[in-house]
Order: C-alpha cells, then structure tokens, then sequence
C-alpha cells in the first residue's frame, strides 16, 4: 500500500498527471480489496440487495475522503505514539456523523445494515489509508487517494451485490429482472447467493478475473 | 443455565464471527498462512474479546442508556447517550488492548511472545467491535454479554485454526496462477463457510 508501489502500478495505465493516478490507481490497478486484501470485513454481509452495498459504498467513500483529509491535515500536530488513536477518533466521529444521518433519513435500511455501519470504524481500508497515506502527504492527494479507495471498494460492493441479487432472487435494486418460476416466470433462483458462503466464492472469481488480466497482481509461492 | 449453554454454541458454531458474519475477515486473511500464527492471533482474540464485551456492556448500561445518568441528578434522566457508542466502544477497546498488553509483558511474559506481536493488531480487530455492536443490538444483560464474548471468540478461534490447517496443506497442490495465493483462501473460506451452515437450525 505504499505510495511508490501504487505510482508503478498505475504506470501500466500510462495516462494522466499524478493526481489522476492517485484517484485512478485505486479503482482497478490497486484495489483495496483484491489486490490489497483491506476491508473484506464489514463488507461482505452486505452484499445480498444492491440498495445495501450501494448505500454502505456511498458511506465508506465519505467516511474514507474525510478522514483523509482530517488525519492530513492534522498530520504536522500528532505525536506518532498516539497516532492511531487520534485516527481512530476521527473516524468513529465521521461514522457517527454516517449512522445518524442513515437513521434520520433512511430507517428501514439502517436497521438492516445493523452493525456494518458501525463496522466501518474498524474497516482496515479506512485505518489502512489514514495510516499509510494521509499520514505522509498533503491534504489534497490525500482527499484523492480517500475518494479513489472509496470507488474501488463501492465498486467492488455493487458489483458482488448484482451478482447475488440477480442471481439469488432474480432482482435488480429490487426490480425484478429474471421472473421467478414461483411468480410464474421461468428463472429458478439460486438460494445459495443469498446465503453467506456466495459472497466468498464471487470475491474468489473477481480476483480470479482481475488477476488473470493483470497478470502482474498473480501471487509467487 | 440452558440459556446460557444454548448461546455459547449459537455464537460460537452458528453465528460464528467469521465465516457466516464475515467479521474480522482481513486478519482471517492475512494472519492464516501458519497456523502457528492463527493459534496465537485466535487466543489473542478469545482473550480480549471475553474482556471487552462484557466491559462495553457495563459501559453502555452504566454510562449511555436512556435514564443511566439519573443517579447524578433528577434532571439527567432523559438524556439518552447511546449515539455516542462507537466512539466509546472503541475507545474502551484500544484501551483495553493497551492494558492487556502492558499486563501480560510484565506477568506473562511466555504468555507475550506468543500473543505479544497481535495484540496491536486487535485494536481495529472488527469481530472486537462486531461483538460489542451485536451485544448492543441484541440487548443482552452482563451475564449474557460474558457468554457471548467467550463463545464469538472462541468461535473466531476455531475458524482460524481450521483455515490454517487447510493452507498448510494447500502448498502442495497444483493451484491455477490468478488463484493463488488471496483467491483460492476466498474458496477455501467459501466451503468451510458452506460447512457451518450444518449446523443452523441447532438448539438445546
């Protein structure tokens, strides 16, 4: 996750000015989660309606940009032995700011989300971030690298959350798609994508995908 | 005392952290290439989290809840704190962890070279917090909190110790290249995951 490693990464793309690539690199090249293995945590469970991720992704981008940009900011005026609990603040107070707002306007799904809302404190890409890049760069690389972090994880989350909604109940945002052979259409559902192991098996194939595109992310053993 | 029994096995086999509430996913990962590592990272958590749940429990019951503060005076017993929990919880976390820490250097020292490396780590640890918000979510009481924070942990631990084992033996088979490594773990997590679906539906 260091900043040379993402810049020789995103060279492959070879297009644009340094802040291009902060934001850019994220999204394929350095993906959060099949290439720097953060933030599976609190990101899975949600992944059964597109509604959820999409709301959960939007959320996790916020939270991520702003405590970038606060962590950066603050970076000159933090003793390093109580970084990370200066980070941890920032971030539980941005998650706060997220919950009660998605309480106030969006009941029914807050209660859904349950604890994942709460998890993005823990979530590792938002501590990995801060720690790894906003510590060590000005504020506004740091806003970038924080939104472009925050794409790459949304976009992962939308795309597993299509996956298992179309597949596990014939649905998209909740409109239906594939007709259910139970509402008297033809499509069968896969009750499997609605249960916890899919989501595991679908990361496997997108990393599988990816990495077969981009044979330079393939692991030597 | 049935009720007890009965949610030690729910939280450790059928809501297992890990592999049906994907908590603490990015240390399953990581930490579960030996499984030397996931045996000391799996008693880590088990350790702090028997502590830290029932310790938040007392935080938010004492401290957060609508009419906790009333003892402090009449006027007190509207405010309702619980909207700073996460900040609270973690807080205590971290703390916790630190205490631990200097705890089990200074007494336990074999204890600390074997725990001493991921006990950091477990500070942003998300089945540590993910137990502390269940135990919020589900109301459970200080007797109820203590059982629950030993039966996640612990259901963390076999988990890991599991996946490990499995990795060990992984080295010797012939993996496609864009698999290994992350993606074939994935799979791996996905049918163990599958695994423990056996045992929903199981109740004393």
């Amino acid at each position: 996750m260091s900043t040379p490693d993402t810049a020789s990464r995103a060279g492959v793309l070879g297009f644009g000015t340094a802040e291009r690539r902060t934001l850019l690199a994220p999204i394929v090249d350095n993906n959060p989660i099949t290439v720097q293995v953060l933030g599976i945590c609190s990101a899975l469970a949600v992944t059964t309606r597109m509604d959820k991720a999409l709301v959960l992704g939007i959320g996790v981008i916020l939270v991520i940009a702003a405590a970038n940009l606060a962590v950066s900011l603050l970076r000159h005026h933090t003793p390093p032995s109580i970084r990370i609990i200066v980070e941890l603040s920032i971030i539980a107070s941005l998650v706060i700011l997220v919950d009660q707002v998605l309480r106030a306007t969006m009941y029914e799904l807050s209660l859904e989300l349950s604890v994942y809302v709460g998890l993005i404190i823990t979530n590792c890409i938002v501590m990995g971030r801060a720690e790894g890049f906003a510590m060590n760069n000005p504020p506004g690389a740091s806003l970038l690298d924080g939104i472009g972090n925050g794409l790459g994880y949304a976009l992962l989350l939308v795309l597993v959350a299509f996956a298992r909604e179309l597949l596990g109940a014939g649905k998209v945002f909740g409109a239906t798609v594939l007709p259910l052979v139970k509402d008297g259409g033809w499509y069968e559902p896969n009750g499997l994508m609605l249960l916890a192991p899919s989501a595991l098996f679908i990361v496997a194939l997108l990393i599988w995908a990816v990495r077969t595109v981009r044979p330079a992310q393939q692991e030597k053993d | 005392m049935e009720h007890y029994l009965n949610l030690l096995l729910r939280s450790i086999f059928l809501e297992n952290m890990a592999l049906v509430y994907f908590l603490g996913m990015c240390s399953y990962l990581a930490c579960s290439k030996k499984v030397e590592t996931a045996l000391g990272l799996g008693a880590a958590v088990v350790f702090v989290q028997a502590l830290t749940v029932p310790l938040n429990n007392l935080i938010l019951k004492g401290l957060l809840a609508q009419g906790a503060l009333a003892w402090l005076h009449p006027s007190l017993a509207e405010v309702d704190l619980t909207f700073l929990a996460f900040i609270l919880f973690i807080g205590t976390i971290a703390a916790t962890v630190q205490v631990v820490e200097m705890t089990v250097e200074r007494y336990a020292p074999k204890l600390y070279t074997t725990l001493g490396v991921f006990l950091p780590l477990i500070a942003v640890n998300c089945v540590i917090l993910g137990g502390a918000l269940f135990m919020q979510e589900r109301d459970y009481g200080f007797g109820e909190s203590v059982v629950f924070g030993v039966g996640s942990g612990l259901g963390f631990f076999i988990a890991i110790v599991a996946i490990a084992a499995i990795r060990e033996k992984l080295k010797y088979s012939n993996v496609p290249d864009g698999l290994k490594g992350l993606g074939i773990t994935f799979i791996v997590a996905g049918l163990m995951s599958m695994a423990f679906m056996v045992f929903s539906g199981i109740q004393l």
